[in-house]
């Protein structure tokens, strides 16, 4: 039984436009606009897009704060809307760019707080906290009030807040964003450390696609509210066409007319002296034998895929061609 | 909200402050004739020269109490990097065009306050009805500086001032026999306060002022504006040197 | 047992009202311990109310002086002089002004934590709103009711059962009044800004609670219809005119009865507009 479930998610907004100089029309806008998905437990999902592809409609629909147009959706068992209640209980929320914890207060209270207001037996939520500053580090600020807190040290309080009552679900809405490097590698670690132990369901926002290859299992592209790829990372490179890349540096430039079969030549540059072949079929090993009879090789580099500049590419892409990409 | 929405209800708000005032008197004087020994009449005459003294001065030094908010949230530093003074940035950063209302309405309680009094004109008279609204405008605007300066040394005091700014301003609406003891003494003549309304009406309505203060007191408004405006402008320089030097 | 636990809590089902206490003391403790942080303001605030006190008592004893009989519209100068310290002292504890934090929330989105969390929004802010109560009870009621004691000739209440109805009147008040904040604040939802409203309230309710001058000054019928028909004078007006017994005891519990009715009726206009504030969020997005 899947822990998340969407089938033909809509979300329609209204917009008032103004057509002409006076008057203004309503047109229809569809946020979401007819998503399927499942999530089992445990499985980790990281879910990207372009901006105003719908990402963060999908997420509050699943947490309860916005009404689905059409549709069915539910989350662990219930209905997000009308449970909400309910839900709430059950998953755990962090928005990279809200907080929910209480600014005026020391970081430690908000902890305090939330155990009352989610009715955590204490035995669970001490020892939830325990693990928590243990893994994140929180006790060099743990009586700071949260307003005077950075954002790193924030983001981590975000963190065990959401987790303190031991949810089902966590969802994360660009949860590293503006962080400094070692904060991110803190999350990061941590969010991998929970991820693996099974038991937490992780849906994953986000536009640094670092988070993605790091933690996420499964990748879900959104664009223009649709799905256009649901998969994994490795399914995501071979299905456009992402290659590796090998970059030689020759002593002498590249003899006009050289080509090799399985490999495409994608730029020269230093006057012919530095050539990339981008490997379409053929193995680095048979693309440097070719060369190396052909000329002399000072350096060569083996470049793996960017997971970026697939997703550039993708959110460049015309709608309907990355449809068809699909099937 | 629409800007046009918006500007209604600034108007009503300022219009509905004035009227409180005016209101709140005229609802004490239905339980009493008279008010500290002064009537309905003259009650009005002290409590408009009152009005437009500080909403003269609020029209144009009122938005100095945005410095609070500016030193809390650490972006007086933008405002002190630029050629012109603080103090007229803060000024000119928003001109008040809506209080104009406000100045407009104390102006005509004022005509009204004079007509109902039937006062005698005389030239010291003429040159008083101008100056100490005028000059009260100086005292309350050295007022508000001081209290906002305040918050170069405490940046959350933002309610001591209003204890002298809309404080003093309550104090000037009523005669100053109304109050007694040490409290009046501090606010009347130790502060200054008296000089804004009470001593000038005295003047214009010819009455002799029953605390024993003689006829000329009425006319000392200018020289106590004065003296308030260098005390403000002191403290305030005082203030920007300390927040230059702290940093903040 | 893995890293975090994960596990769904079951709220036992013969324990719910006690639950719900902690959770709301919790809440209320929260807001206390907010306020406790403002030293500054809250010292700074206790010397304006102290000398708006001396303000607003002088000229209410001059009135007294020179009304007829010395008792206008039926006050004592005690009695007045009580009226003006103790109502200072209550300013804050019943705090009409100044409380955005619904607003804010609305217009910056944060306002979705709330919907995120298992307890109902209103409980969210009436909790806290308390603690903070409770904390201007101790840190701004005491000091302004301390220096009239010392500086004039106070009212002290000589029926048994004039201070329990006083403590009871306050809390009443300080319900009524965060429901109509609260209400003013949630226009946020529908304008995107509640300046307009926030500035009509200010106005509306400081005159109409009392601040300005005893409500008894007006003429009768618009004070008694401003009673009845308003929950205004409930805010300021009723527990002082309790605490100085200026009634019989029966009227006395009458106007506390009074605002209790009251509190009912806006309590259950704030749950009214809460949830369509949230359909409308949950519709149309935020």
């Amino acid at each position: 039984m899947s822990v998340i479930e969407m089938r033909g998610l809509r979300k329609d907004f209204t917009v008032r436009v103004s057509a002409g100089r006076l008057r203004r029309t309503k047109r229809t806008v569809a946020a979401v606009d007819g998503v399927d998905l499942a999530v089992a437990e445990g499985e980790m999902v990281g879910y990207i897009g372009p901006n105003g592809a719908g990402k963060s409609t999908t997420l509050k629909m699943l947490t309860g704060v916005l009404t689905p147009s059409a549709g069915h959706v539910s989350v662990c068992g219930l209905a997000p809307v009308p449970q909400r209640t309910k839900l709430a209980l059950r998953i755990g929320v962090v928005f990279g760019q809200r907080s929910q914890l209480w600014w005026d207060l020391p970081l430690g209270e908000s902890f305090a707080l939330l155990r009352h207001i989610y009715r955590v037996p204490a035995a669970d939520h001490a020892s939830r906290l325990r693990r928590c500053r243990q893994l994140l580090d929180l006790d060099a600020f743990l009586d700071t009030p949260v307003r005077q807190l950075s954002l790193g040290q924030r983001m981590r309080g975000e963190l065990t807040a959401a987790l303190l009552h031991g949810p089902k679900v966590l969802f994360l809405d660009e949860p590293t964003i503006g962080l400094d490097v070692t904060s991110k590698q803190a999350v990061r670690s941590f969010l991998a450390e929970l991820g693996e132990s099974g038991d937490v369901t992780l849906v994953l926002t986000t536009h640094d696609l670092a988070d993605i290859e790091r933690l996420c299992s499964r990748l879900v592209v959104i664009d223009h509210g649709r799905v256009v790829h649901d998969g994994s990372i490795e399914a995501l490179h071979e299905r456009y066409g992402s290659r590796r890349r090998l970059v030689v540096d020759l002593r002498e430039p590249l003899p006009p007319g050289f080509a090799v079969t399985g490999a495409t030549l994608a730029s020269v540059g230093a006057d012919g002296h530095r050539v990339a072949f981008d490997l379409d079929s053929a193995e680095a090993g048979a693309v440097v034998a070719e060369l190396v009879a052909t000329a002399e090789i000072r350096d060569l580099a083996l470049v793996e895929p960017d997971i970026e500049d697939v997703v550039a590419r993708l959110y460049a892409a015309p709608l309907s061609l990355r449809h068809g990409l699909e099937q | 909200m629409s800007y046009r929405a918006s500007f209604v209800v600034e108007t009503i708000t300022n219009i509905g402050g004035t009227a409180l005032d005016v209101l709140s008197v005229i609802v004490i004087f239905q339980a009493t004739k008279f008010v500290g020994g002064f009537t309905l009449r003259e009650a009005i005459l002290m409590v408009s020269l009152s009005s437009c003294a500080f909403v003269l001065a609020d029209f144009t030094v009122g938005n100095i109490d945005r410095l609070s908010t500016y030193v809390r949230a650490g972006t007086l530093d933008a405002v002190l990097v630029r050629p012109l003074g603080a103090m007229a940035q803060l000024l000119l950063m928003d001109l008040p065009v809506r209080k104009m209302l406000r100045l407009v309405l104390a102006i005509v309680t004022l005509a009204i306050g004079l007509h109902v009094n039937h006062v005698v004109w005389t030239l010291p008279r003429a040159l008083l009805v101008v100056g100490a609204p005028v000059f009260g405008a100086v005292f309350f605007g050295a007022i508000f500086v001081f209290s906002a300066s305040l918050a170069f040394w405490w940046v959350d005091s933002g309610q001591i001032g209003n204890a002298f700014t809309y404080g003093g301003r309550d104090f000037t609406a009523y005669p100053v026999t109304v109050y007694g003891g040490w409290f009046r003494s501090l606010f009347a003549y130790g502060l200054g306060f008296g000089f804004v309304a009470y001593q000038p009406a005295l003047a214009l309505l010819g009455r002799a002022d029953p605390l024993g203060l003689p006829a000329w007191a009425g006319f000392v408004s200018p020289l106590v504006a004065l003296v308030a405006a260098g005390a403000a402008a002191i403290v305030w320089r005082a203030g920007i040197r300390q927040y230059r030097s702290t940093g903040s | 047992m893995n890293v975090l636990g994960a596990r769904v809590p079951t709220i036992s089902p013969d324990q719910p009202i006690r639950v719900a206490t902690t959770t709301f003391g919790a809440l209320a403790r929260s807001g206390f311990r907010r306020y406790a942080t403002y030293r500054q303001a809250t010292i700074a605030g206790a010397f304006t109310n102290t000398v708006f006190g001396f303000l607003r008592c002088y000229v209410l004893l001059a009135v007294a002086a020179g009304a007829s009989g010395g008792r206008p519209a039926g006050y004592g100068t005690e009695q007045l002089a009580t009226f003006v310290w103790v109502g200072q002292g209550l300013l804050t504890v019943v705090a009409l002004w100044g409380w955005t934090d619904l607003s804010d929330r609305i217009r910056s989105g944060d306002v979705v934590a709330e919907l995120l969390r298992p307890v109902h929004p209103v409980i969210s802010y009436l909790a806290p709103d308390l603690g903070r109560a409770g904390h201007a009870a101790v840190f701004r009621f005491i000091p302004p009711v301390v220096v009239g004691l010392i500086f004039f000739d106070l009212y002290l209440p000589q029926r048994w059962q004039t201070v329990p109805l006083f403590a009871v009147s306050v809390v009443l008040a300080v319900v009524c009044s965060f429901s109509c904040r609260f209400l003013v604040n949630a226009t946020a939802y529908w304008l995107h800004d509640a300046r307009g409203p926030l500035i009509f309230w200010t106005l509306g309710s400081g005159v109409l609670a009392g601040l300005y001058f005893p409500l008894r000054f007006l003429p009768d019928w618009l004070a008694v219809t401003l009673w009845v028909a308003t929950p205004m004078p409930g805010l300021l007006q009723t527990p002082l005119d309790v605490l100085i017994e200026r009634d019989p005891p029966a009227l006395q519990i009458g106007l506390v009865a009074l605002q209790a009715v009251w509190a009912a009726i806006l309590l259950t206009g704030c749950r009214t507009v809460q949830r369509r504030a949230e359909r409308k969020l949950v519709v149309q997005g935020g």
